[in-house]
């Protein structure tokens, strides 16, 4: 069985693409996806600490991931929503456009 | 009796309220003013004659009459002071002669001051003049007396500075009152003394006055620095006071300078009330200035001190009036001359003496002064008689009476008072024990008061009139002298009645006045006259050789022109300029006393300026330099920290607010940042 480092290093680095991919890029999809992927990286943490864990036979960790999952889905929808709505809005979707609470701050 | 001695606090307090009233008059008022003055003097001579009918009666035989009434003024602690005011013949012929001298002098200046703007103001003074003076004469009280003599300074003060806007006159109203002040100050140190000693200012208090028995035994037997007795002691300073106010030798500067003012002002002063008040304090104190010890036959000191500096006086200012040329001038030197025989009189042949002096001098001075008022007033305001000359026929009247007082003043024989008082001083002068200089020294005064007189008389009213002179020379346009209305020439010619008839008051035959103030009954006795005739003789001699003298002078060849030197002066020039300069007495004062007083000044002004001002500068200084440091202090200290704080404040929260900026990625930045030094922190840490 594949030692418990490993899963912990790709979820590190699964955590650091995520990461980065909400710090890098400007386009508010690819920031949610980058939370998408730090989610994740962390419902892999879970699971592997699950499995590698004392309490193996209750199903914990399981249980952890699939909440986290479905909040992660709710959550990716609202992201969405509001996306969308700043579109309709401001007309971008590029995340540093869009720094000020007002929405008339800039006319368009 | 007692309605009398009741009844004469009203005298003074007549012209008072006169005074008060006219002070509140508008200046329009001037009618009013004059008939307030006039008729309180009017009413106060009828009330001054009952007082003196009532002392006519004497006490008892050889007690003359004296009513007194006094009252508790002020009480502090167990001591107190008391006023009052006496009644008898010396304050009545006092208040009669003052009453109606100023009545005559008041009814004058009616028309002397009828051009003047200052109407009402005059009157107002006039009255509170005579009110001091008449409150002085029945003063019953040292203090009472000294009050109203500062009064009487005051008014003639005043009254000198009347024509305030003449630079002359305000100095001159200044001289009289800081000269007299001089000698106030030892009254005032009298009076002290005499309270100290005596625990009374009262004069007569049935027994226990400063004047009466009791006391003057007391004051005759201690003595103080170098054995002079008490009694003298404090009757010398009394006398400064006197001095300063009569103007007896070292004071005299002032009373020539009185002159400034309007011309019944120096009537008034010269003969009723201010001048006189020296020698009728003299007269009011005599208890204590002849007491001697009992047994004793000498004079007392402070009596040779009165005869000495009396005589002096006498010859020094008639040696000097002999080179005036200004006619009121030469009047104020016979005065201050006059004033000496008083005080000699008083020195060598007491109360009766003097103050017969004093009476009849008052109404024949007040007649020349009011003559040579009139003489100015119908020259139009000329004083210098060097330009007048010729008035006999210009001004018959005037020169009538004038030459009435003349000749009262230089004691022609047997007609005029002058001839008897005066006669009356250098007969007692002649009897002196200790000396016969007085009686030298006043004969001689004698002489030259006749020639002085005589040369006034000369250049005024004889030769040709040098008016046309003047107004060739100086330009101006001067009408003929004319002669003074009648409301000027009617009081001159009752002066004139009484210079001649006070006379017989007093005439050695028979010696009513002195009987009257010494309460005996007086009867004609020709015998008399025989004892005193041989002064007399002489006297009429002296009188005679004077005015011979003077027209020898100056009626022979009268002066024909201003400008011409003195008759004097081309026979003894260097004489004639130490007289006409006054023996330089003022200079000398000027030299010496001013000086002195000016030196100080300087000194005290240079103390102030740089010595106490320095210091207070030097301290302004230093509170100025240590408020700039404080300044410093606060504005680069405490405000500069401040600033600071301020300063670092608002960049920090400039940078923080920077950091602010809305960009969610730079939030996740530096949480992800935050992120990785925890895992660092954790993993190297050692926490794990």
């Amino acid at each position: 069985m594949t030692p418990l480092p490993y899963w912990l290093i790709l979820s590190s680095i699964l955590f650091a693409i995520g990461l980065a991919g909400c710090l890098v890029r400007r386009n508010a999809i690819m920031v949610l996806i980058g939370i998408e992927l730090m989610l994740n990286a962390a419902n892999l943490n879970f699971i592997a600490f699950w499995r590698y864990g004392s309490g193996a036979e209750a199903a914990h960790g399981i249980m952890f991931v699939l909440f986290a999952i479905a909040i992660a889905a709710a959550e990716t929808a609202v992201g969405l929503a509001l996306v969308i709505a700043l579109y309709r809005l401001r007309r971008t979707v590029q995340v540093d456009e869009a720094d000020a609470l007002k929405a008339d701050d800039k006319p368009r | 009796m007692r309605t009398v001695i009741e009844m004469v606090w009203i005298v003074p307090v007549l012209p008072l309220l006169a005074a008060g009233v006219s002070a509140l008059l508008p200046r329009q008022r001037r009618r009013t003013a004059a008939a307030l003055a006039i008729g309180a003097m009017a009413a106060g001579f009828l009330l001054s004659c009952v007082a003196f009918a009532a002392t006519l009666q004497p006490a008892a035989p050889g007690a003359p009459f004296r009513l007194v009434r006094n009252f508790e003024w002020l009480q502090f602690g167990s001591a107190s002071l008391a006023l009052g005011w006496v009644l008898d013949p010396l304050s009545a012929g006092m208040l009669v002669m003052v009453t109606l001298v100023g009545a005559l002098i008041f009814i004058y200046s009616l028309g002397y001051m009828a051009h003047d703007p200052n109407f009402t103001r005059f009157f107002c003074f006039l009255a509170f003049f005579a009110s001091a003076m008449l409150g002085l004469v029945i003063a019953n009280s040292l203090l009472l007396l000294f009050i109203c003599w500062e009064l009487v300074g005051l008014a003639s003060y005043l009254l000198i500075g009347f024509w305030f806007h003449k630079p002359s006159a305000a100095a001159a109203a200044r001289k009289a009152f800081i000269v007299t002040r001089i000698g106030d100050l030892g009254l005032l140190l009298g009076m002290v003394w005499l309270y100290r000693e005596t625990g009374s200012l009262l004069f007569y208090d049935q027994g226990q006055g400063c004047l009466e028995q009791a006391a003057l035994s007391k004051l005759v037997v201690s003595t103080t620095l170098g054995g002079l007795a008490l009694s003298s002691a404090i009757g010398l300073l009394l006398f400064c006071g006197a001095a300063g106010k009569s103007g007896q030798l070292p004071l005299h500067v002032w009373l020539p300078d009185a002159m400034e003012g309007p011309t019944p002002v120096s009537a008034l002063i010269h003969a009723a009330t201010m001048v006189a008040a020296g020698v009728f304090l003299v007269a009011r104190v005599y208890p204590l200035m002849q007491a001697v010890p009992s047994g004793a036959a000498q004079v007392s000191t402070a009596l040779q001190v009165v005869t000495w500096i009396g005589a002096c006086t006498a010859i020094f200012a008639a040696l000097i009036a002999v080179a005036q040329n200004d006619i009121k001038r030469i009047l104020a030197y016979s005065t201050v001359s006059q004033l000496g025989y008083m005080m000699m009189g008083l020195g060598v042949g007491g109360v009766a003496v003097g103050m017969f002096h004093l009476m009849t001098h008052a109404f024949f001075k007040a007649l020349l002064f009011l003559g040579a008022g009139s003489v100015i007033h119908g020259c139009h305001e000329q004083q210098d008689i060097r330009h007048m000359g010729g008035l006999r026929r210009l001004m018959p009247v005037t020169f009538a009476a004038y030459a009435v007082g003349m000749m009262a003043l230089a004691g022609v024989p047997l007609l005029f008072s002058g001839f008897w008082s005066k006669d009356a001083i250098l007969h007692a002068a002649h009897l002196w024990p200790l000396s016969k200089g007085p009686f030298v020294l006043g004969a001689a005064g004698a002489l030259l008061t006749a020639f002085y007189m005589t040369r006034q008389m000369c250049l005024v009213f004889f030769g040709p009139n040098r008016a046309a002179h003047a107004s060739a020379a100086g330009g101006h346009v001067s009408a003929q002298p004319h002669e003074s209305p009648a409301v000027m020439t009617v009081p001159l010619l009752i002066l004139a009645v009484f210079a001649v008839g006070l006379g017989f008051l007093g005439s050695p035959a028979w010696p009513w006045f002195q009987g009257w103030l010494e309460g005996s009954t007086t009867h004609f006795q020709a015998g008399h006259l025989s004892e005193a005739l041989p002064t007399m003789l002489l006297s009429a001699l002296i009188v005679a050789a004077g005015m011979a003298a003077g027209w020898w002078l100056y009626g022979r060849a009268p002066r024909q022109s201003p400008r011409e030197a003195d008759a004097l002066q081309r026979l003894q020039p260097g004489l004639y300029s130490i007289l006409a300069g006054r023996f330089f007495v003022d200079e000398f004062y000027a030299a010496t006393v001013v000086r002195l007083n000016a030196g100080a000044a300087l000194l005290s002004d240079f103390l102030d300026r740089w010595v106490w001002g320095g210091l207070v500068r030097l301290t302004a200084w230093l509170t100025g330099q240590f408020s700039e440091i404080a300044r410093m202090a606060d504005e680069f200290l405490v405000n500069g920290g401040f600033d600071l704080g301020c300063g670092r404040l608002r960049r920090g929260g400039r940078f923080f607010s920077g950091l602010q900026d809305g960009q969610i990625q730079h939030y996740l930045s530096v949480i992800g940042l935050a992120l990785a030094a925890l895992v660092l922190w954790l993993v190297w840490g050692g926490a794990l």
